[in-house]
C-alpha cells in the first residue's frame, strides 16, 4: 500500500494502466511535448525535453522558460510551535524570517549529515511551506515529537509553475501581475492572473531572473494558458522546459542536487558515504550560535576539525565530457575524488561540474586532474584534463538580483 | 576551602540514594529532589488504608548488591533473616513446593526433578556470575571503544569462555536468547516447578513463558539474587540503611520538590527548575526518573536531536503488574500450608500454560481472567505496618495492561474480583477477612511514582533494550547528549530490581568524568 502512494498521488487519478501520475498541467504539457520523452519525478510524469535540449536551455538563459514543478515535495507547517519546530529542524537560524519571505535551508540527522535541502516560505499568520527535493514526511513527523505543530503534505494539492529567464518579469507583468516591480529575490506576493488567485515568489533553480507561481490545481490549465497566450500574440518567446535543461542551468548556477551530488544521510549505507553541510560547501547555512537543532552537537565537533572532503565546483579544460571521471592530484597521481554531475555549458563554453574531492589537512589539493574516457567513432580513448576550483557559481548575472528587473 | 562541586539528584528512589551516597563519599555536595512527600520512590512505605501501611511496591527484594553494601559500609537494619526460601509454589490441593536457591522440596516431587533443579540453579548461577563484569560497570561501547570498554569486553569474553568452560558456554549461547518455556521443559517434569520458575522469568515484563528473551530475564533475576547481600533484604531496610548513610555523608534530601525542568544552557545542564518556580543551580544533574520523563519532559525535545528523541519515545515501558494491598483481620489460611511459610513469597501459577494464557489477555488489551499472583505478608516481618492482630497482604498480580481496551474504570472491580476468587481457591475464607483493599494498576503506578508506563524496570528488559542498548544507543553509559546530565535509574543498565547497581554504575561514571575531589 505504502509503495503505491506516489502513484495514486495525482488528483482524480484512476487509470491503473498508467504508471506515472499526471500533474495538474498534464493536458498542456502533453500537447507541447514533441519528443514524448518522459521521466519520473517523485512518481509524476515529467517531461525531460519537449523539443530540443538546446532550445529549452536557451529559453531559460535568453528568453523565458516555463516548467511544471508540481512534483516538488511540499509541506504545510502550522500550529503554535511551527517556527520553533522549523528552527530545530534546519541548520540555519530562521527565527528572523519575515512573512512573505523565502529562505534556503538544509537539515541533518543526529550525526550532522545532510538529509535534504529545500526552501521555507513564510506564508504569514505563523504558517510555513517547506519544499524539499525528496520525501520528508517521515522525518518531519519524527522531528515533531514535543512540538505543538500540524504538518500536512501538500505536494498534490498545490500546483506550481516556474517561469524563468531574462524576460520572465516582462512576461508575468504582461500577464497581468503588476506588483512584481518591487519584488526582491526570495520575496513573494499574492496576485491575480485573469482573476485567478495565485502566489508568486521570486525563486528558482536556474540562477537566473525567475519566478515560481503557486496555485490551486484546478486553475493549472488556466494559468498555463494565460502565459502561453502571450506567445500566441507574438509578444515573447516562451517555451516549456524539461528536466534536461534544468539540470544544465542548475549546475551552471552551482546548485547542488541531493541524491545526485551526494548521498542523502537517509540513503547512505556505508560509513563515510553521507555528507555534512560543511562537506557540501554549505557551511554558510549552519549557525552554531542559534538554538539547538538536530545535528548541532555533531556539527559543533566537526567544525573544530579540519575538513576532510568537500563537494566543490570544478571547471574542466577542453571539450571532452568528463562524465563520471575520476580525479587525481596530478596526471597519473593518487585518486582524490570523482565528478558527481557535469555539463557542457553553452553560455560559458566550458565543462562545468560538481565534484567530491578529498582535502588534505583542511586545504584543497594544489592540482586536480580528471582522467576522461570518451568515445570517438565507437572507439574508446582516454585523456587528461586539468580542473580548476570555482569558488563562485560558474554563471551569475546581475539581472537575477536587480529590482526592479529590466523590462523587455 | 574550595567549593565542593554540587550535584542535584532527581528522585529519591533507591538508585538515587545509592548514587548520592557514592557521590557524597567522593566529596560532592548532593541535593536530592523528591517530588513526593515521602522518600524512597517505589520502595517507600505509604498508608493505603487507615492505620494500614504498605511497604511500597516491592514484594520481595533479593537484597542490595553486595558490593554496594560493602563500599558504603551500610549497617544491617533488622535481625538477620533465617535461611532464605526463594518461594513457595502454591498448589490448589495443598501439594505445595518449596524452592530455595539450591533445592526444591514438597509433595510428589520426583528425585529426578530435585536433581535437575540443583543442576539448573547451578548452571544459571554460573551464567549470572559470568555476566557480572558486564553488569556492575558501564556497558561497553562497540564503536569508538576506550580502554575500559575493551577491558569490560575482554573480561566478559574470558568469563564466558574460561569461567563457564566449553560446555556451559555452548549451553549459554544456545539458551541465552530463547524462551524459558522450552528450557524448563527440557529440565523438569513437575508442571508446578516449571511454572514457579517461569513466573520469575516473566513477572514485571510484557512477556509470557513462550516469549523469546525470557531466559535472559530469568538470568537477570538470578544475577540479582546471586550478588545480593543477605544483610539488607527488605525494601524498607535497604532504604533506611541508604538514607542513614547518605544523611551522615551530608546528602540533603528535599521532599515536596518536584522538578519541572532540567535547565540547559548551550547544551549543558546547569541545574533544575522546581515546580515551585525556584531555580537550583548545580554543576551536575543526575536523573533517577524514568528515561522518557527525563528526556521528553524535563530536558525537552527542543534541546535534543530528533532521532534520539524518537528512540526515547519508542522505548517499550508498558507495565503489566497490578499491585494490590489487603488489610486483613487474620492471616490467610492456605490449604495445607504451614503458617511459618507465610513469611515467604507465595506464587499462584499452577503450570506454564496457565501463565501463558494469562499473558494472552494482555496482548489484546485485556486483564487476565486467571491472573498469576505473587503474595507476601509484609506485616509478619514488619509489625508496624498494621495494627496489632491485623495484617497486610501484598499481591503482585499479572497480567494487566496499562491501558486496557475498555479502560480501567469498571475493570478495577472486575480484576479485584478475579484476584480474590483466585486466592479464595487456595485460601478459602480469605475474602471474609479483608477489611480494606487498595489496587494500584500500572496506570496508577505510572502516575503515583512519576514513571511513564508504570513498568517495574522503567522499560522492558528485552535484549534490544539491554546492555549497550539500555535505555537507548546514545545514552547507555549513564552520560547523556546533555553535558553534565546523567541517568541513574532502573531504565539504565542493568535495569530494575532493588539491586542499586544502576545507581552505583552511574556514580562511577560521574566520577570518571568529574574526577574525585
Amino acid at each position: 500500500m505504502m509503495r503505491s502512494s506516489s502513484i495514486k498521488a495525482g488528483p482524480d487519478h484512476v487509470d491503473f494502466k498508467e504508471v506515472l501520475a499526471p500533474t495538474p498541467f498534464q493536458d498542456r504539457v502533453d500537447s507541447y511535448s514533441l519528443t514524448q520523452d518522459w521521466a519520473s519525478w517523485n512518481g509524476y510524469k515529467t517531461a525531460k525535453t519537449y523539443d530540443t535540449l538546446a532550445s529549452e536551455y536557451f529559453a531559460i538563459r535568453s528568453t523565458c522558460g516555463v516548467m511544471d514543478l508540481t512534483p516538488m515535495e511540499k509541506y504545510r507547517v502550522g500550529g503554535p510551535d511551527a517556527l520553533h519546530f522549523l528552527n530545530r529542524l534546519v541548520t540555519r537560524d530562521i527565527s528572523g524570517l519575515q512573512p512573505n519571505r523565502v529562505t534556503y535551508v538544509v537539515w541533518c540527522n543526529d550525526e550532522g549529515k545532510v538529509l535534504d535541502d529545500g526552501t521555507i516560505f513564510s506564508l504569514g499568520g505563523g504558517e510555513y511551506r517547506l519544499c524539499s527535493q525528496h520525501h520528508q514526511l517521515d522525518w518531519l513527523l519524527i522531528s515533531s515529537l514535543g512540538f505543538d505543530v500540524t504538518i500536512e503534505e501538500e505536494t498534490h494539492s498545490i500546483a506550481a509553475l516556474a517561469v524563468q529567464g531574462p524576460t520572465s518579469y516582462s512576461v508575468l507583468s504582461a500577464a497581468g501581475i503588476q506588483e512584481l516591480n518591487g519584488l526582491k529575490p526570495f520575496g513573494m506576493i499574492n496576485a491575480r492572473v485573469n482573476g485567478i488567485e495565485c502566489m508568486v515568489s521570486r525563486t528558482g533553480f536556474t540562477g537566473d531572473l525567475g519566478y515560481e507561481i503557486w496555485i490551486d490545481p484546478s486553475n493549472a490549465s488556466a494559468i498555463w494558458d494565460a502565459i502561453f497566450a502571450l506567445k500566441e500574440q507574438g509578444l515573447f518567446d516562451i517555451r516549456p522546459t524539461g528536466l534536461g535543461a534544468l539540470e544544465m542551468v542548475r549546475i551552471e548556477a552551482g546548485f547542488i542536487l541531493p541524491g545526485d551530488d551526494f548521498n542523502t544521510a537517509e540513503t547512505a549505507i556505508r560509513a563515510d558515504h553521507d555528507r555534512s553541510p560543511y562537506e557540501l560547501g554549505l557551511g554558510w547555512l549552519v549557525n552554531l550560535q542559534k538554538c539547538y537543532f538536530t545535528g548541532k552537537r555533531a556539527l559543533f565537533a566537526e567544525f573544530a576539525r579540519p575538513i576532510r572532503r568537500k563537494l566543490v565546483r570544478l571547471s574542466i579544460e577542453g571539450n571532452k565530457p568528463p562524465k563520471d571521471a575520476f580525479l587525481y592530484d596530478r596526471k597519473g597521481g593518487g585518486r582524490i575524488g570523482t565528478i558527481k554531475s557535469c555539463v557542457w555549458s553553452p553560455i560559458l563554453k566550458t565543462n562545468v561540474s560538481m565534484a567530491d574531492i578529498e582535502y588534505d589537512k583542511g586545504a584543497p589539493p594544489k592540482q586536480i586532474w580528471a582522467e576522461i574516457y570518451y568515445q570517438k567513432e565507437l572507439e574508446w580513448r582516454a585523456t587528461w584534463a586539468q580542473c580548476r576550483l570555482s569558488i563562485k557559481p560558474f554563471w551569475v548575472h546581475q539581472r537575477s538580483s536587480a529590482t526592479p528587473p529590466q523590462k523587455y | 576551602m574550595t567549593k565542593r562541586p554540587s550535584v542535584i539528584v532527581i528522585g529519591s528512589g533507591h538508585n538515587g540514594m545509592v548514587c548520592s551516597n557514592y557521590l557524597a563519599m567522593a566529596g560532592y555536595q548532593v541535593d536530592v529532589m523528591e517530588a513526593k512527600e515521602s522518600l524512597g520512590g517505589a520502595a517507600g512505605v505509604f498508608e493505603f488504608a487507615k492505620d494500614f501501611r504498605a511497604p511500597g511496591l516491592v514484594n520481595a527484594a533479593y537484597g542490595l548488591n553486595r558490593k554496594i553494601y560493602k563500599d558504603l559500609k551500610l549497617s544491617p537494619q533488622s535481625e538477620k533473616a533465617p535461611k532464605k526460601i526463594d518461594c513457595v509454589a502454591l498448589d490448589v490441593k495443598g501439594e505445595h513446593l518449596i524452592l530455595t536457591s539450591d533445592g526444591v522440596s514438597g509433595h510428589k516431587i520426583s528425585e529426578t526433578d530435585i536433581g535437575a533443579y540443583k543442576k539448573f540453579k547451578k548452571e544459571f548461577t554460573s551464567y549470572a556470575k559470568a555476566l557480572d563484569p558486564l553488569m556492575t560497570d558501564r556497558p561497553p561501547r562497540l564503536k569508538n571503544m576506550d580502554r575500559k570498554d575493551k577491558k569490560t569486553l575482554a573480561r566478559l569474553g574470558w568469563n564466558l569462555r574460561f569461567g563457564l568452560g566449553t560446555d556451559s558456554m555452548r549451553e549459554f549461547l544456545r539458551v541465552g536468547g530463547i524462551n524459558i518455556y522450552d528450557v524448563l521443559n527440557e529440565y523438569f517434569d513437575s508442571r508446578h516447578l516449571k511454572a514457579a520458575l517461569a513466573v520469575d522469568a516473566v513477572m514485571g515484563q510484557h512477556m509470557g513463558p513462550r516469549t523469546p528473551n525470557t531466559v535472559l530475564t530469568y538470568i537477570h533475576r538470578v544475577w540479582a539474587q546471586t550478588h545480593a547481600t543477605s544483610e539488607l533484604s527488605t525494601g524498607k531496610d535497604i532504604l533506611q540503611a541508604l538514607y542513614n548513610s547518605a544523611d551522615s555523608a551530608g546528602v540533603r534530601f528535599r521532599p515536596n520538590s518536584r522538578v519541572r525542568r532540567v535547565l540547559v544552557e548551550q547544551g549543558r545542564a546547569t541545574g533544575v527548575l522546581l515546580e515551585s518556580g525556584e531555580e537550583v543551580s548545580a554543576s551536575i544533574v543526575v536523573s533517577n526518573a524514568d528515561v522518557k520523563t527525563t528526556f521528553l519532559e524535563l530536558v525537552g525535545a527542543q534541546n535534543l536531536d530528533a532521532m534520539f528523541c524518537h528512540r526515547i519515545d519508542n522505548i517499550r515501558c508498558e507495565g503489566n503488574v497490578t499491585k494490590i494491598f489487603f488489610a486483613v483481620r487474620a492471616l490467610p489460611q492456605f490449604r495445607n500450608l504451614d503458617q511459618k511459610n507465610l513469611r515467604h513469597r507465595l506464587l499462584i501459577a499452577p503450570n506454564q500454560r496457565y501463565v501463558e494464557h494469562a499473558f494472552n489477555h494482555s496482548k489484546y488489551g485485556e486483564c487476565s481472567e486467571n491472573p498469576v499472583l505473587e503474595i507476601t505478608v509484609p506485616s509478619l516481618a514488619d509489625p508496624t505496618l498494621a495494627p496489632s492482630g491485623f495484617h497486610v497482604v501484598s499481591v503482585s498480580a499479572t497480567y494487566t495492561p496499562r491501558a486496557p481496551k475498555q479502560g480501567w474504570d469498571n475493570l478495577r472491580t472486575v480484576f479485584l474480583g478475579n484476584v480474590l476468587s483466585t486466592i479464595e481457591q487456595y485460601a478459602p475464607g480469605f475474602s471474609e477477612n479483608v477489611e480494606a483493599s487498595k489496587l494500584l494498576t500500572p496506570a496508577d503506578i505510572g502516575v503515583n511514582y512519576n514513571n511513564v508506563g508504570g513498568h517495574w524496570h522503567h522499560g522492558e528488559l528485552s535484549l534490544d533494550q539491554s546492555f549497550m542498548m539500555r535505555p537507548v544507543f546514545g545514552a547507555s553509559q549513564y552520560d547523556t547528549p546533555i553535558e553534565g546530565l546523567f541517568l541513574c535509574g532502573a531504565g539504565t543498565h542493568p535495569g530494575g530490581g532493588i539491586t542499586g547497581v544502576p545507581g552505583h554504575n552511574a556514580a562511577n561514571r560521574i566520577l570518571e568524568f568529574g574526577g574525585r575531589v
